[in-house]
């Protein structure tokens, strides 16, 4: 809900509030000219003596000015219409002819009614309270998806633009929210729709003297006044004894009596006024000149965040299914809870959704993500949930555990967790059981037991629908197709072959796409059909034959290179690194591309220390072939043998050569006195301490047990700093990319 | 019978005078070329004695800007008086407004003066930017500002 609150203004008025932005930034100059301009006078006048000395250069005087800026204009009245001269606070002496800027005035009216009158203050109105609810919703949203206010300036995560979205928001949220809350205030008054307080005629005083006028230098009222306080002086009608001085301070309004000297009928401010002072010094910075370019700085980043907030979510428009008769959480009876990292879980979910939609239920079908905090009219409730990595909650459910703790079922909801996942992997279907027993947890009770579909079996999930049917009183037929990502054919160009001696062949193997082999005319053949697009660290998800799942293998390429560049260790009965092993040049496969945006080394010169063993080189192999700003990279690796399965040895060699890679400790296992990875580390305590302590990214990539290995290793190093793995992963500089 | 015949004999009485009574005018308000947001003028008559009888028009409704009427301002505050239904919206520059007003006959050759008072927010403000007498003699004929006022044609 607070995520269609979003982006329901930022798309509709996306173009206008970035308008909006851009003018606001331009006039946000405005002040800090104005103030330079006008200088810092030491000593100022007195209201009464700076008259004085205006009225003896300037006899026809009929108006004294003082600019938020400082700046003293003085206005008289000639043969030729009014002139406007600058005045010296500090001398009352006249400093040249004042004109008002025209390129400024343009741009004001363009900001606040675009020219059309009322009609475009109620268009700026707008924009403003666009740019106020998006702050405000925004803002929720960030810290909700933060984890709460305590962690709300912690590491963002998620794709570029997703982290751009968050990370310029951050920074940029206060001003903003200052600029639409302030901007949609003057709107109203503009339009009239709030009243200052102050729009009735101040009365004319009617017990004026009428004497003789006084020098101006003697009236009381105006000596009393500093200039500091002064907003403007109007002088009296010259030959008109009952007319009065009207003066306006930051105070309010009055009247100066031009033979007695006495402030007739001062009025104060009212309360509208003064907030309607604040919020437009509040706005435009006037007088405030470091406010407003703060707040022009802060307009300026709106154009990003419009781009990259559409770019968002039109990518997680695109991600879900569309789904048919999706009622309201509050409305339905069933609800379907989807926990989803590649997207294949919500096939499942789509099937089901569409079956006991058709069965005649009011079905709401979302991401675990999404869970309310109560369905009022909801008697079941649905998760499906694959597992992510070593027993993780998957994208869609990453805060589904924590939102439960607020949830609060009603007493006839029933639950029923269905796990995805593979049986061959240690932790199958972990997180669905947690989510199971957190659900057990709230009091609720299980509609039916806890099941799991393995490798995405269509029969099985059959065989629950036939059971779940049974349990609801009508049959469900349940049959799921298991649509695929688009795939890419690739054509494998070469292979490097390492580490048969040790018993663990692995290896490197580059696609290209076809037709597109290396130099000559052949390149320009194969122009425009390109690789599609990836980074280093991101992954292939590869679909041997016979196999509806994927596996992924990390990237040591980006599609810039023109290879698609994976490194491959042949598992005895693994069906893909079986069929990949295989492979000869020219033989092609079908892939497809999946970004990993948490595994980059990120941008900054601060040092890399980069970890792996076995195929885990092939990453960061591919970070440090792409260093080319020598950013000191810290290579710690784990083979078996130097003589048979050192990957990347030439690669390595050559960027040691040219700074891309700065040291590299390699350990090898089954040669003398051999050793793990973990070792080179311990052997090392000193210089990664010193890294660590210069603010080194730290990056691992191999297997659960290597893994696991480093962690404990450098919770040993780090706690003499007070760092350990997990302290530098909530900083966000820890990265693992284990499998 | 007699009493509806002399109902209508005193219904007409009234009605006769109040026909005679009232002058419809035309103003054209020619606003001058300058650069800056749109000008807001009140034009309003003033008494044999020069003080303030009458509103005719004021051009800019956000009375937030009135002070700066200065001359129509005081005479308006001092006797009172609702401008509701003869106000409109303030006027660019280079354009020309035309509104219609009605005095009464006897005011017309009698010494009254049709005022202006004229401003632009963050410009120059123009107390009696135009005055010319209600008379016969300068009906149609165009009298000159001095400021956003560029001319006034007042016709009757």
């Amino acid at each position: 809900m607070l995520r269609r609150i979003h982006s329901f203004p930022g798309l509709l008025a996306g173009l206008l509030v970035m308008f909006m932005a851009l003018s606001g930034a331009f006039l946000s100059l405005q002040p800090a000219i104005a103030q330079w301009q006008a200088g810092t006078a030491a000593a100022q006048l007195d209201v009464a003596a700076l008259s004085d000395a205006v009225a003896r250069q300037f006899p026809t005087v009929s108006r004294i000015v003082r600019q938020a800026s400082g700046a003293v204009v003085a206005y008289s009245d000639g043969s030729g219409g009014q002139t406007a001269t600058r005045i010296d606070p500090s001398s009352g002496a006249a400093l040249g002819p004042y004109e008002t800027s025209p390129v400024f005035a343009f741009m004001t009216e363009l900001h606040r009614s675009l020219f059309l009158g009322q009609g475009g203050h109620v268009v700026a109105g707008l924009a403003a309270l666009s740019m106020l609810v998006l702050s405000i919703s925004g803002g929720l949203l960030l810290v909700t998806r933060l984890g709460g206010w305590p962690k709300v300036l912690g590491v963002a995560k998620g794709s570029f633009k997703q982290r751009l979205h968050v990370d310029i928001g951050r920074i940029a949220l206060l001003a903003l929210l200052l600029s639409g809350l302030t901007g949609a205030y003057m709107s109203l008054v503009s339009i009239g729709l709030v009243s200052t307080g102050q729009d009735g005629f101040i009365p004319f005083p009617t017990t004026v003297d009428g004497g003789t006028p006084a020098p101006v230098s003697t009236l009381a009222a105006l000596q009393a006044l500093p200039l500091a306080q002064l907003r403007e002086l109007v002088f009296p009608a010259q030959g008109d004894p009952t007319d009065v001085f009207t003066i306006t301070t930051n105070a309010g309004q009055g009247f100066v009596d031009q033979a007695s000297g006495a402030m007739l009928g001062f009025v104060p401010n009212s309360v509208g006024q003064t907030v309607y002072e604040a919020f437009y010094t509040l706005h435009t910075g006037q007088g405030i000149a470091w406010l407003g370019l703060m707040l022009g700085l802060a307009a300026l980043t709106v154009p990003v965040m419009s781009v990259s907030g559409a770019l968002i979510w039109w990518s997680r428009r695109r991600n879900q299914p569309r789904l048919k008769h999706n009622v309201a959480g509050g409305a339905a009876d069933t609800i379907i809870l989807v926990g989803s990292e590649g997207n294949s879980t919500w096939g499942f979910a789509k099937v089901l959704h569409d079956a006991l939609t058709l069965a005649g239920h009011r079905v709401h079908t979302a991401p675990m993500n999404s869970l309310a905090r109560h369905y009022g009219k909801a008697r079941r409730m649905f998760v499906l949930t694959a597992t992510y990595g070593d027993g993780a909650a998957p994208q869609s459910a990453s805060r589904f555990l924590s939102r439960l703790e607020r949830f609060q079922p009603t007493p006839d909801l029933a639950f029923a967790v269905l796990g995805f996942g593979d049986r061959s992997f240690p932790h199958f279907c972990q997180f669905a059981d947690d989510v199971g027993a957190a659900l057990l947890a709230t009091g609720m009770d299980q509609l039916q037991p806890w099941a799991a579909i393995d490798r995405q079996s269509s029969q099985s999930f059959a065989q629950w629908g036939v059971e779940t049917g049974m349990r609801l009183g009508a049959p469900l037929h349940l049959v799921h197709t298991p649509s695929l990502p688009r795939t890419t054919r690739l054509e494998l160009v070469d292979r490097d072959d390492y580490g048969i001696e040790v018993q663990a062949p692995t290896s490197v193997l580059r696609f290209a796409m076809p037709g597109a082999k290396r130099g000559g005319l052949s390149t320009w053949r194969g122009f425009g059909r390109r690789l599609p697009r990836f980074e280093v660290g991101d992954l292939v998800g590869i679909l041997p034959p016979g196999s509806a799942i994927p596996r992924y293998y990390s990237l040591a390429s980006a599609s810039r290179d023109g290879v698609l560049e994976i490194c491959v260790r042949k598992q005895t009965g693994g069906l893909c690194s079986e069929f990949l092993h295989a492979l000869t040049p020219g033989d092609s496969i079908e892939v497809f591309v999946r970004s990993n945006p948490d595994f980059r080394p990120g941008r900054g010169f601060s040092p890399l220390i980069m970890i792996g063993a076995g195929t885990g080189i092939a990453p960061l192999a591919g970070f440090i072939r792409h260093n080319r700003h020598h950013r000191p990279v810290h290579l710690y690796w784990g083979g078996r043998d130097p003589r048979s399965d050192f990957l990347y040895a030439v690669d390595m060699a050559e960027c040691l050569d040219d700074a891309r890679l700065a040291r590299f400790t390699p350990a090898f296992s089954r040669t003398v006195g051999g050793r793990y990875v973990q070792q080179s580390l311990r052997d090392d305590v000193g210089a990664i301490r010193d890294l660590v302590a210069q603010g080194a990214r730290i990056m691992v990539c191999g297997g659960q047990d290597m893994a696991g290995g480093v962690r404990t290793a450098l919770d040993d190093i780090l706690a003499p700093l007070g760092h350990s793995a997990q302290s530098l992963k909530s900083m966000g500089r820890y990265l693992e990319d284990v499998y | 019978m007699k009493k509806i015949a002399a109902a209508l004999v005193l219904a007409s009485a009234l009605a006769v005078p109040s026909l005679a009574y009232a002058k419809d005018l035309t103003i054209e308000a020619k606003i001058a070329s300058y650069r800056g947001p749109n000008a807001f003028f009140a034009i309003y008559v003033t008494k044999p004695d020069g003080s303030y009888d009458s509103t005719l028009w004021v051009a800019g409704q956000n009375q937030r800007y009135y002070r700066h009427l200065r001359n129509w301002v005081r005479g308006i505050a001092a006797a009172g008086g609702n401008i509701d239904g003869i106000s409109g919206a303030s006027v660019g520059a280079g354009q020309t407004l035309t509104v219609h007003a009605s005095v009464a006959d006897a005011m017309i050759d009698a010494g009254y003066q049709i005022h202006v008072d004229s401003a632009v927010e963050n410009g120059g403000e123009y107390a009696n930017d135009i005055v010319m007498p209600l008379a016969q003699a300068s009906s149609g004929v165009a009298a000159t500002g001095a400021g956003y006022v560029q001319s006034l044609t007042v016709t009757f």
